[in-house]
């Protein structure tokens, strides 16, 4: 689309006209101008989604109002910006936004050829597919020759040449620019499978005309670890961002929620007085004030808070804990210390 | 010093007194000079600047990666395009191939629909004129990219699943994956059927130039077009006989999911077909009969006057005077075909800006390099393109006898 080339078009100028200016002192950027602009998706209910009133919300968004809220002590800080998959990398790499929580996919070639850093994971996902229940399926493996709707610009597309290959089967790929015409067109019958991430299904399936006939097959075919991206040589803001994420699973961890933290920052474990600032100076360390993790917890919530407010069970998602649990309760998220 | 001498007095010998500085043709010079290095400056500083800026931030470049295996499937590709050893120059290709595979068929039915529509504006039927009328400003004031829509939710709403498609036998399925056509199969010698269609056209185009040439002479017509006509469909359909028929069809069947053989026409290259042919041949109308209108009446009059019937009025006096005006204007209307095909990315459709400036430009990132292949091919593409039309616009402009 026009304004696609032109962000894209506009972004290969910057790289040529701009000076270093965009990798140094991101922090000093986001204070001077009093906010931090987000970059999210254009619309992904759980992870990043506006509500009438232009509100965002979900598990993307709560990061990012993390993020703000350390270093204004305010969550709403922040301002967004909607991407697409294709425009994600570029709007980074330019300095239009500070920081990228898009449920953006970690891999290498991402971390290493494209001048960003992944600053840690808060969703581990996994690829799915989805077809309708009248088709009788059951198993991804019985896909030979189906036609696959999918977003252009993903890992979901390499992921799904990967797994038909191994399995020698052929198919048919119709890769959209936006997710609202991936889900359009595959609810007119253009294809015979949906393919994202699993997280993405279910939160596409509530756009679908009829819901309840489609079922996501039970084969994930990917490993998809999302996490917020940063632009590489800015150690400080690099820092800022993995460390508000590890503070919320940490927090999670301690039993610090957003209703506690005055309580808890009175208590007398050294754990938690080191996370909420009231001994140390690890604010001072990566630049913030040394009460920087309570105030990211007062405004969006321990990790688990964040993850059953936007995608737990209670939300329409319902999307379980999964690998997504605390590494004490069998999950993958592990906050390294705080000392 | 002997031209001064010789052109004798006053200037010629006050020219060599004139300062450097305020000589008019040593100063143009040096302005011109100034300018040259500027541009070159600023241009070397640009890129010298981009390259520090990419190394510093740590982003690839070059152009290896259009050697590199792409690894993405491609719906539709008219070259031989496979996603397990394909590298990304092939995407380039494909993407290219496609981009001009949905322009040249567009360009040819926006002309054709624009002709009849810009003719039937000027219709003395009052429905005929009303219709195309209505026609040109509902087509020419929606957005192209809702159009596209449109045609294409419409096209997949309307056709039904693959399983309840409809078939045509021989004549291939129908669904909303496609249209399966069936594939002719050549077999032994089929290429000098192709040989035989090349001479036919070569001996038609000869006889056309003869019969003219004849009738411009003596004033004797030769019906060179239904000659050239018997010609072309006559000698490759013998040599097609003479060979014993060598062709096969390829008829696709259904299969599990989708129907398999044959040759596929995808629903996001129709949608994309008749959006962008009926939107433009909209503007393309209104060229045409501008064109017509800016023919004085006068040449009407003069040819009813010489007895000329209707049809050769407009064939032989009007259309080709009207011409002259329409080619520019169209030119530019073929260009903006072209380059909105890139609109296409929007539908799936897998042309250069869908998987080169896209899907290849993700997986690479790199941004620099691929905008400015891309930039550079859709300018070559239109360059091309004026360029034959300024040679045909030179062809039809008026001579002058």
């Amino acid at each position: 689309m026009k304004k696609l080339m032109l962000t894209s078009a506009l972004g290969a100028a910057a790289l040529v006209v701009t000076g270093a200016a965009a990798s140094a002192a991101t922090l000093d950027d986001v204070k001077a101008k009093g906010f931090v602009q987000c970059g999210v998706s254009q619309g992904l209910p759980g992870f990043s989604n506006p509500d009438a009133d232009g509100n965002w919300s979900g598990l993307d968004v709560d990061l990012c109002r993390g993020i703000a809220a350390a270093i204004f002590g305010d969550g709403d800080a922040v301002k967004f910006t909607p991407l697409s998959a294709k425009e994600r990398f570029t709007a980074l790499q330019s300095g239009e936004i500070d920081v990228l929580s898009r449920n953006t996919t970690w891999t290498m070639s991402r971390d290493t050829q494209l001048g960003l850093n992944f600053a840690g994971v808060n969703y581990y996902d996994g690829q799915g597919f989805m077809i309708r229940t009248s088709m009788e399926i059951n198993s991804a493996l019985e896909l030979s020759g189906a036609s696959i709707c999918t977003n252009t610009g993903t890992t979901t597309e390499l992921n799904v040449a990967d797994y038909f290959r191994a399995n020698n089967m052929d198919y048919e790929l119709v890769a959209f620019e936006k997710a609202d015409e991936v889900v359009a067109a595959y609810d007119a019958g253009r294809c015979d499978v949906y393919t994202t991430d699993a997280s993405g299904l279910y939160a596409q399936r509530l756009k679908l005309t009829d819901p309840g006939e489609h079922k996501v097959l039970p084969e994930i075919i990917s490993k998809e670890p999302l996490g917020p991206v940063v632009r590489q040589g800015d150690d400080q803001w690099f820092n800022i961002v993995k460390w508000v994420h590890i503070a919320t699973v940490n927090a999670e961890e301690l039993g610090i929620t957003m209703d506690n933290v005055d309580e808890m920052m009175a208590g007398d474990n050294p754990s938690v007085k080191r996370l909420l600032g009231s001994e140390g100076e690890f604010g001072a360390a990566i630049g913030l004030d040394n009460d920087w993790a309570a105030k990211v917890i007062k405004a969006v919530g321990n990790y688990g808070e964040i993850f059953d407010r936007n995608v737990g069970p209670d939300t329409p998602l319902g999307i379980a804990r999964g690998v997504n649990a605390l590494w004490t309760k069998g999950g993958l998220m592990y906050g390294p210390p705080i000392r | 010093m002997a031209v001064t001498d010789a052109t004798g007095n006053g200037s010629g010998e006050s020219a060599p007194k004139v300062a450097l500085l305020n000589n008019p043709e040593i100063r143009g010079w040096v302005f011109q000079i100034i300018l040259a290095i500027l541009v070159v400056y600023l241009a070397y500083t640009g890129w010298a600047n981009m390259n520090a800026n990419l190394r510093a931030a740590g982003i690839a470049s070059g152009w290896g990666f259009l050697g590199t295996n792409a690894g993405f499937a491609i719906s539709q590709s008219l070259i031989e395009y496979s996603q397990a050893s394909s590298t990304y120059g092939r995407v380039y290709i494909v993407g290219l191939l496609n981009t001009l595979a949905v322009a040249f068929v567009g360009i040819i039915f926006a002309t054709i629909i624009g002709f009849i529509v810009g003719v039937a504006r000027l219709s003395k039927n009052w429905l005929v004129s009303r219709l195309a009328t209505v026609y040109v400003e509902t087509l020419r004031n929606i957005p192209l990219l809702l159009q596209i829509f449109i045609w294409y939710f419409g096209v997949l709403r309307l056709l039904p699943q693959p399983r309840q498609g409809f078939d045509f036998g021989p004549l291939g399925l129908l669904n909303n994956r496609g249209y399966f056509a069936p594939k002719p199969v050549w077999g032994e010698g089929g290429i000098f059927i192709v040989y035989a269609f090349i001479a036919a056209c070569v001996i038609a185009w000869g006889v056309g130039r003869w019969a003219h040439k004849r009738q411009m002479a003596t004033g004797q017509i030769f019906p060179s077009f239904l000659f050239g006509l018997g010609v072309i469909v006559l000698l490759p359909l013998a040599t097609f006989l003479a060979l014993g028929a060598p062709l096969t069809w390829d008829i696709p069947e259904m299969g599990g999911f989708r129907p398999s053989g044959g040759m596929t026409i995808i629903p996001e290259y129709i949608a994309m077909l008749v959006a962008l042919s009926t939107y433009t041949a909209s503007f393309i109308a209104e060229i045409v009969r501008a064109g017509i209108l800016a023919v004085n009446r006068g040449q009407t009059e003069a040819a009813s006057a010489l007895g000329l019937r209707n049809g050769p009025t407009l064939r032989l006096v009007i259309i080709p005077q009207a011409l002259r005006i329409i080619i520019p204007p169209l030119t530019s209307q073929y260009l903006n075909l072209t380059k909105n095909s890139s609109l296409a990315v929007a539908i799936a459709y897998p042309e250069l800006t869908s998987v080169f400036a896209g899907t290849a430009l993700n997986q690479t990132g790199q941004a620099v390099e691929i905008i400015s292949l891309t930039m550079l091919t859709y300018l070559t593409i239109s360059l091309v393109t004026s360029l034959f039309m300024n040679w045909y616009n030179n062809r039809v402009a008026l001579v002058e006898r």
